[in-house]
Formats: C-alpha cells, sequence, structure tokens
C-alpha cells in the first residue's frame, strides 16, 4: 500500500523528533577537532539549550553554535529540551561576534521545538533576543552556514538562522510553528497536527523547492538515527568545501548576497 | 446617586436595542450604534464623542483598537500612499486561504495588514507604515513584510526617518515559511536604515506579539508603547498551559515592558503625535 502524503510528512515530524536522533553535541564530536566549549552571555546567565564554541574543521578554526536538546531524561531537562531563553540567544550573539574579530567562520546548528515560551523569557526579552540576531547576522562579516538538524522551530530557530547559506538534513523539518500549534490555531483541534504538518510544507523537499534552504543532506532509510556517520561525513565534506568558496569571496559580495538571499523571499503580486 | 443608575440603565437599553440590530463591523474594534461600552471599565461612551477622543475612554483611559487609517489620520498632516498596488497570493496553497482574504478586504476595506507611505509629523516630513490589527490580526505574510521593506528602503534611499506603528498578533500562519523569513528581510532592511545613521521610531500599540514583536517592531532607536498595549513574543495561553499558573495582570503590557527595560516611554494615545514630533525634531542632525 502507498502512503499518503499527510502520512509521509508525519512520519517525517516523527524522525526530526526521534528520541534517538543524534543532538548538536554529537555532530559538533563529529565535525570538530579540539572542539573548546564557551558558555555564558556575560550578561545574564548561559543557556543549556545552546552549545557553542571554537573547533577545527577540518584544520580551518571554526565557531559553532548549536541548539541542544540532550539526549538522556536528565540531559533533556538540564538542556530545556533545546528551547532557548534570551540568553541563549545573547550568548550565541556574543559567539558570532567574536568569530567576527577573529575572522573565522561560523557553523550554525538548529534543533529546537521554538524559544521557550515562558514568564522568565518575556521578562528577559524574548522578543528582543532574536529581533537583534536577525539584524546583526544580516551584517555579520564572517561566512556563515546554517544546518537544520532536527527541528527548525519558528523564531527560535531563525534567531540563529540567518546565513549565507541553510542547509537541512533530509528528515529535519523547519516551519512557522509546531504542527500541533498550527492545527489548534488554523484548525481549532491540536489532534489534526498530522493534517496540519502536510499543510504547512516543511520537509527539506518542500523548502528546497521553495528556494528557502539551499541544500539537502540525505539520510539513511528510516532516519539519521540509523546511521549518523553516513550523513555526517557527506556534511563535513560539503562544509569544508563551502566555507573554502565562502571564504575566497569578500565581505561586501557576501554580505551583498546575503541582503538579496533574503530580500527576494515572499510570493505576491503586483 | 439614584440618577446615575437611572441614566446608566437608560443607556443601556437604548444601546441594547442598537446593538440588535446592527451587524458584525470590523472596521473598527467597537460596536456601531450610539454608545460604545468601554472593553475595560464597562463605562458607556458616546460614540460620537470617542471618535473625537482619539478613541480612549474617557473614564480609564482604556485605548480601543484602531484601523490603520484612523491611526494615519491621527498623526499625519500630509500622507501619500505608496505600494498600494502589492496583493496577497497564496504561497503555500494552503485551503481556504484567497477566501479568507477576500473576506478582510470586504470588511476592511485593505488589501492586507499594512498601510504606508510619506507623510508630515508636526511639520517632519517621514516614511511612515501603520499595521492594521482589524486584517486578519495584522499578520505579516509575504505582502505585510514586502511593504515595510520597500518602506525602510525608501526611506534609506530618501534619508527619511522612519515611523512604524505595529499591531500584530505576529507571523501570518496560511504562509508559513515564507511568512517566518518576513522576519529576516523586514529586519535586514532596518538594519540598512541604521548603518545609514537615520532614525527609527517604533511604536508598539496593541496587539505587538510574536514574529513582528521578534523583528523589525523591537528594532527602532526608540520604542513607544501605547498605554496597556499587549506586547510579547509567546501567547500568554500558551505560556499559561507550559508553566500551569496563572500569569500576573500587567504581564506582557506596555507597562510592563518599560518596567523590564525593553521600551522608553508609555504614552497615552492623545500625546503620542506631539511627542512624534517633538522626536522627530530631536534627531534633526545640526551643523556639517
Amino acid at each position: 500500500m502507498t502512503k499518503t502524503t499527510v502520512e509521509k510528512v508525519w512520519e517525517t515530524v516523527q524522525i526530526a523528533r526521534n528520541t534517538k536522533r543524534p543532538t548538536a553535541q554529537v555532530l559538533i564530536n563529529y565535525l570538530f577537532d579540539d572542539f573548546v566549549e564557551l558558555h555564558g552571555d556575560r550578561l545574564y546567565g548561559d543557556d543549556a539549550s545552546f552549545i557553542g564554541g571554537i573547533g577545527f574543521l577540518g584544520g580551518m578554526p571554526t565557531t559553532v553554535i548549536g541548539q541542544e536538546k540532550g539526549l538522556s531524561t536528565n540531559e533533556k531537562i538540564k538542556r530545556n529540551f533545546g528551547m532557548g531563553h534570551p540568553e541563549g540567544y545573547h550568548k550565541a550573539l556574543r559567539l558570532m561576534k567574536q568569530a567576527e574579530k577573529f575572522g573565522r567562520p561560523i557553523l550554525f546548528i538548529i534543533d529546537t521545538p521554538g524559544a521557550y515560551p515562558g514568564v522568565g523569557a518575556e521578562e528577559r526579552g524574548q522578543a528582543m533576543a532574536i529581533a537583534v540576531n536577525l539584524a546583526e547576522m544580516i551584517g555579520l562579516k564572517a561566512p556563515m552556514i546554517s544546518v537544520v538538524l532536527g527541528e527548525g522551530g519558528s523564531g527560535g530557530a531563525l534567531g540563529i538562522g540567518v546565513s549565507d547559506e541553510v542547509w537541512m538534513f533530509e528528515n529535519a523539518t523547519y516551519s512557522i510553528l509546531s504542527p500541533e500549534g498550527f492545527a489548534s490555531i488554523l484548525y481549532k483541534d491540536a489532534s489534526l497536527a498530522n493534517k496540519a504538518a502536510a499543510d504547512m510544507k516543511l520537509t527539506s523537499a518542500d523548502l528546497y523547492h521553495y528556494r528557502i534552504i539551499e541544500r539537502i543532506i540525505p539520510e539513511v532509510e528510516g532516519g539519521l538515527h540509523n546511521n549518523p556517520e553516513y550523513s555526517f561525513s557527506i556534511l563535513k565534506t560539503e562544509l569544508i568545501k563551502k566555507y573554502a568558496e565562502l571564504c575566497q569571496k569578500s565581505i561586501a559580495e557576501l554580505l551583498g548576497k546575503r541582503y538579496q538571499k533574503y530580500r527576494a523571499i515572499g510570493l505576491y503580486a503586483e | 446617586m439614584n440618577d446615575i443608575f437611572e441614566e446608566r440603565k437608560a443607556k443601556v437599553e437604548t444601546y441594547k436595542k442598537i446593538r440588535g440590530k446592527q451587524e458584525k463591523l470590523f472596521k473598527v474594534d467597537i460596536p456601531e450604534g450610539l454608545f460604545v461600552k468601554c472593553d475595560c471599565c464597562n463605562e458607556y461612551l458616546f460614540r460620537e464623542d470617542l471618535s473625537g477622543s482619539h478613541y480612549v475612554c474617557h473614564k480609564c483611559r482604556f485605548h480601543f483598537r484602531v484601523s490603520a487609517r484612523e491611526r494615519l489620520k491621527m498623526v499625519c498632516d500630509e500622507f501619500v500612499e505608496m505600494f498600494s498596488d502589492l496583493k496577497t497570493l497564496n504561497p503555500l496553497d494552503f485551503p481556504g486561504y484567497e477566501k479568507k482574504i477576500k473576506q478582510y478586504q470586504e470588511q476592511t476595506g485593505e488589501i492586507d495588514a499594512f498601510v504606508c507611505g510619506t507623510g508630515v509629523i508636526c511639520g517632519e516630513p517621514v516614511a511612515i507604515g501603520v499595521m492594521d490589527s482589524f486584517f486578519m490580526m495584522g499578520s505579516m505574510g509575504s505582502v505585510v513584510g514586502e511593504k515595510v521593506t520597500r518602506l525602510i528602503e525608501h526611506a534609506t534611499r530618501e534619508r527619511l526617518p522612519l515611523v512604524i506603528f505595529s499591531a500584530s498578533g505576529g507571523a501570518r500562519m496560511q504562509e508559513g515559511i515564507f511568512s517566518l523569513m518576513q522576519m529576516a528581510k523586514t529586519a535586514a532592511a532596518c538594519r540598512r536604515h541604521d548603518e545609514a545613521g537615520l532614525l527609527h521610531i517604533g511604536v508598539l500599540t496593541n496587539p505587538t506579539t510574536g514574529g513582528v514583536a521578534a523583528s523589525f517592531a523591537s528594532l527602532g532607536d526608540i520604542i513607544i508603547a501605547e498605554k496597556g498595549a499587549l506586547i510579547g513574543f509567546a501567547g500568554s495561553r500558551v505560556i499559561k498551559q507550559t508553566i500551569g499558573e496563572e500569569l500576573p495582570d500587567d504581564f506582557q503590557k506596555a507597562e510592563f515592558q518599560l518596567k523590564k527595560g525593553f521600551v522608553d516611554m508609555v504614552i497615552d494615545r492623545k500625546d503620542l503625535k506631539n511627542m512624534l514630533g517633538k522626536l522627530l525634531k530631536l534627531h534633526k542632525r545640526t551643523g556639517k
């Protein structure tokens, strides 16, 4: 029996959220040599849902900033299931600026259900933190690539997602809201999340089609957790190639292209 | 004392009669009729008085929501609209979206949720844009994002100060990822306007939340919040579900944002135009 679109898309959502799916930390360990983690936003605290630091990527010093969901239950709680607070976005920005200063390229690893919706997050300016990152990233003088590893949840993902190129793992998702939230708003029924997921067009194939992303990293049958090395090795090779290419370009060209890329997104009639 | 009760009773009766005959009206946030009940203190207000008092309750200063056109009338001495020919499409082929857009277009008379152009406030030329919360809760899809961006780019080119009134529930769900990306697009335009050394005043009105709060609305040099406006990232319903507790009354209100340091001032609508005029004058460069 062939699967319907709704079934196929929902399967992708499940793979993207699979608790066995490798997290940012696992990917960082694979990609980087001599990774040194750096902590704190120098303003308030250290958000454990963000991992940041420096390492060698194929011999090139690179800054990496990733959203970490955690693998074990304890780790998941410590990491707040990858849902960042303002201090996480501030930490990310601090490390971006540091990369800019020392002329390092930056890799962002996106994997979050969304920025955390809580009282403290609101009190400390969640909206402001994301807005500032968007404005800073569009003009940051460093080659940048964002890779959606699992879930790309809304503004929480975009807060580290404005880059020269955005890539997705094959079974990752990237959307304006969780399918559950979308279904409860538009269909007034959260149990229609599977239908919502299909209507939202959140798969890597959809986003590639819409030119929101530039590349898809293939996964083996059943998903990344079945053979991470297969996908990670492809990613590593492609990243090294792409950074070499981006580093060849002048900063002016890089920033001009980055601006134009986002400038062109949107569909309307005139 | 009795007179007051009698008077109110009479008002209520009149109001009920009128209300029974009225159809739903979306253009202003208040039902048609002679009297309007204040959403906050329940005072019955004369409709005519209300339009003359910036749609603010004279008793408790509750600010009713106003349409983009009303707002422009309130703050601009002159206004010339721009980019009014952009039309909404259905990028994700989302079921029923065209129909919904058409409904709102008929109800509000607007093509989408943002009206913008160049204007004059207290003698100062500005690029000005206003979101219309009566059009799909002021949500930002491709058309809103494109118009905001074009307005900002126009301001950068013409070296104009920028005033944007936000009133939005956030990114527009029906355009999915395209809406999300409008956040990056508008923020990018803000950055270029900023780098050109130009003034951007953001006025946050009720409500400014979600993807709009998390992009251009938060990027002004000066951020003004209108009295009582709801301002925040996540919806209070979602937060309540997450933490499983009731939220304090002032949570995510303009006054809360002032206390937390995210806005420069909270202002009564009647003082808004003068304040904009003053700020525009204070930012005029002198000398070379």
